[in-house]
């Protein structure tokens, strides 16, 4: 049986250390949506990402997630990416030794082997990866190094969407993929964005600033707190943010004072 | 973290040793232990001449005045001399001239180990002389090598055949009284390579070594001797295995090689010895003496080895750098997992004018292992404009390991530039995540990894091994996830 909903998360609890970060989270995304999620700092976005692509430091205390109408916490890791989850990370990792061709190729043909297919000739791989790079205007001097092994900030978030567009995945997660971006990298890695999104290709973006969402103009916009997701709406959403800040949506969603304190202090 | 860490750590499983078979074959065994009996016995078996036997007994005489040696940073297991066999030789004709004399037991096991015996099955360009226990079992490609002047035959071969150049050249870069287990080994080898190529040849195919242990309780100490004659090259490789048992197993084996004015000789090795379960029981201890003499002048001299097998690995690949514009180079990458423990690196001798050497050594150690690099760069006085550059670098996988490094350094010539540059690196929880998002399982990104870290010295190896070594490397680790 297929779902209407490419991802459906149901009252999810998780936690670190026994420490309880997410507290009951639902979110649906149907295919070919754009979600933004927007937070302060410390909020548990980026600890959902860590949930949805199955890092085991968070442990998934209750609730349920589904992908294409699969239970997604039964899967490992690579099983989820083969299935098409790909997370930008907010802060990517070198991999020193080990080239980005090498990388690349290895991910795709996993992947392709996955969904039983042969692996990619090399003419074909790198034709493909020609065709990519172009798509984000990264430059052949950083594939052609270990990945993102000294690469500058913004440089290594290129180098996260040139591998999304590598992958073509059904579930982009972009985490702060904006951040430490000049201008016309900005606007490079949304067009990247738009070029893979697809009626079947959802993406979730996770970012503080309007700036990017008004390249990618999302379906909806949600606000996490304290491990909640506490108001959902549409694109306008994010511009009020912008204005506001996230004060009046404490009181809003009618967090407890006391608790939001203590937890900034922390 | 912390606790995850723990877990990912314990997932360390066996990477299951694929080499542990025994080979059902009579067997001539000698008596347990040793002593100048045992060595007369020896050399009787192998119906040498007197000079040859009079040399094992110089070196028995010094052993006895020997005491093992204690500086290397391994915990060594007590060893009983007298509870080892040191002589065994699957029961055929000595030297079979042809495959059909071969025993179709030794032929499988080969077949088995990936070193088909049958000529017309050959790796491509590749000669193999292949050793279990004590003895040489077949040497293929003689004739074509014939042609060209080559000697490439079993030691015992050479020491009947050709006694002038083995006594030329034996123990002419590591004397009998060198050391604790070379001495040893003088006393008791039993069986080896010899490989002689003439002047001006340079070998069109690569020499091989592939040693074998089988029978329980026996040591194994093979002897090469490996003499490239003036501007002549080669390149030679050598691979080992043997079953798994409970108790530890000794290997103490002497190489030695001899490059004349000009000459090239690259020396690689893939030591797969068992290296013992995952709680560190059984497994070979590996102790080893390499050593080339750069003689003349312009020679060089390539050691290369990819060490993944043993217990313990006691071993010094050196170059003795006398002839003046001779080039000397170490490249290793050692792996120890589990409780796998080494102790191993080179020692690059400056004596003629204008010599270079080149170190670079990756150590890699995961589970409990240790893995030491101990380094020694000598400039002699006279060794003017002597350069030497080393690279040591560690990876640790898991917290539980430990990479240790010894460089010594000693310069007596104020022109001499040693450079030394050291790393120590760890492989990540995050970094292994990250591949496992991007679709590749834990065992593929570490063995990514290791294969980025250790590449340099990969590609020094043969093509045909590089494959080999970089599949052995990725077993050696499976499931040490640090
Ligand atoms: N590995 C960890 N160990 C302990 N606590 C953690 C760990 N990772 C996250 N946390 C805690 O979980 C909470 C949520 O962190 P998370 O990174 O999900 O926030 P975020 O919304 O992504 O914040 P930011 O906007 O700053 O990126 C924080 O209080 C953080 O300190
Ligand atoms: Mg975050």
């Amino acid at each position: 049986m297929k779902s209407e909903f490419l991802l459906q998360i149901k009252d999810l609890k998780a936690s670190i250390d026994n420490k309880s970060i997410i507290k009951g989270l639902s979110l649906e995304v149907k295919p070919g949506e754009i979600h933004a999620i927007m937070g302060p700092n410390g909020s548990g976005k980026s600890t959902l990402a860590n949930v949805l692509t199955g890092r085991d430091l968070v442990t998934v205390t209750d609730g349920s997630v589904t992908f294409e109408g699969r239970n997604l916490l039964d899967m490992s890791p690579e099983e989820r990416a083969r299935e098409g989850i790909f997370l930008s990370f907010q802060y990517p990792i070198e991999i020193p030794g080990v080239s980005m061709v090498n990388f690349m190729k290895t991910a795709i043909n996993e992947q392709r082997k996955h969904r039983g297919l042969e692996p990619l000739s090399a003419s074909e791989f790198l034709s493909q990866m020609r065709e990519k790079k172009e798509l984000v205007e990264i430059d052949s001097a950083l594939t052609n190094r270990s990945v993102n092994e000294g690469f500058s900030g913004g440089e290594k978030k290129k180098n996260e969407i040139f591998q999304m567009a590598m992958l073509e995945p059904r579930l982009a997660l972009l985490d702060e993929t904006d951040s430490g971006l000049d201008i016309d990298a900005l606007r490079i890695v949304a067009n990247g964005v738009n070029k893979i999104r697809s009626a079947d290709t959802s993406v979730i973006v996770i970012t503080h600033y309007q700036r990017l969402l008004d390249y990618i103009i999302p379906d909806f916009v949600h606000v996490m707190f304290d491990g909640r997701i506490v108001k959902s709406a549409g694109p306008e959403l994010a511009l009020e943010l912008e204005k506001r800040g996230y004060d009046w949506i404490r009181k809003e969603a009618d967090i407890a004072e006391e608790s939001w304190i203590t937890d900034r202090k922390l | 973290m912390e606790n995850d860490q723990d877990k990912v750590l314990n997932e360390v499983t066996t990477g299951e040793y694929k080499y542990g078979f025994v080979t059902d074959i009579e067997t001539d065994v000698i008596p347990k232990g040793l002593s100048e009996d045992v060595v007369r016995l020896i050399s009787a078996k192998k119906e040498e001449p007197e000079w040859m036997l009079e040399f094992r007994l110089k070196a028995f005489r010094h052993w006895l005045t020997m005491k093992m040696p204690a500086w290397a940073n391994l915990k060594i297991p007590e060893i009983n001399y007298q509870d080892i066999i040191f002589y065994a030789a699957p029961r055929q004709k000595p030297a079979p001239g042809s495959l059909s004399e071969v025993d179709p037991q030794l032929i499988k096991t080969f077949d088995k180990l990936g070193i088909p015996l049958e000529e017309q099955k050959r790796l491509t360009g590749v000669a193999v002389d292949a050793v279990m226990d004590s003895i040489s079992v077949k040497t293929t490609f003689r004739e074509t090598l014939a042609e060209l002047g080559i000697i490439f035959c079993s030691f015992s071969e050479a020491v009947r055949e050709h006694p002038s150049l083995v006594q030329k050249y034996l123990a002419s870069v590591v004397p009998y009284t060198d050391n604790f287990f070379a001495t040893l080994n003088s006393a008791v080898f039993s069986d080896g390579s010899f490989c002689y190529i003439p002047k001006g040849v340079r070998c069109p195919m690569e020499l091989s070594t592939y040693f074998r242990i089988n029978t329980s309780n026996t040591g194994q100490f093979e002897r090469t001797l490996l003499i490239a004659d003036e501007e002549s090259y080669v390149s030679y490789l050598e691979g080992c295995t043997a079953p798994m048992r409970d108790e530890n197993q000794l290997h103490a084996a002497v190489v030695e090689i001899v490059a004349e004015r000009g000459a090239e000789v690259k020396y690689s090795t893939v030591q797969n010895w068992y290296p013992g379960d995952r709680d560190g029981k059984g497994g070979i201890l590996n102790f080893v003496t390499k050593r080339g003499m750069c003689k003349g002048d312009d020679s060089k001299i390539s050691w290369t080895q990819v060490e993944t097998g043993s217990a313990i690995t006691w071993k010094y690949p050196s170059c003795i750098l006398r002839g003046n514009n001779s080039t000397g180079e170490f490249y290793s990458v050692a792996v120890t997992n589990n409780y796998q423990q080494a102790d191993t690196g080179t020692k690059m001798i400056h004596i003629g004018k204008n010599t270079k050497s080149t170190i670079v050594s990756k150590g890699i150690s995961a589970g409990f292992g240790q893995n030491s690099y101990r380094g020694l760069v000598k400039v002699l006085g006279k060794a003017e404009g002597a350069r030497n550059f080393s690279q040591c670098d560690s990876l640790l996988l898991g917290d539980k390991c430990g990479a240790h490094t010894f460089p010594y350094i000693e310069v007596d010539n104020p022109s001499a530039i040693v450079e030394h540059e050291a790393t120590t690196s760890r492989i990540g929880e995050d970094q292994i995540f990250y591949c496992n998002q991007r679709g590749i399982s834990t065992e593929d990104a570490i063995g990514l990894i290791v294969n980025g870290y250790a590449r340099e010295v990969i590609n020094k190896l043969p093509m045909e091994f590089a494959v080999e070594a970089q599949k052995l490397l990725q077993i050696s680790l499976e499931g040490s996830v640090g």
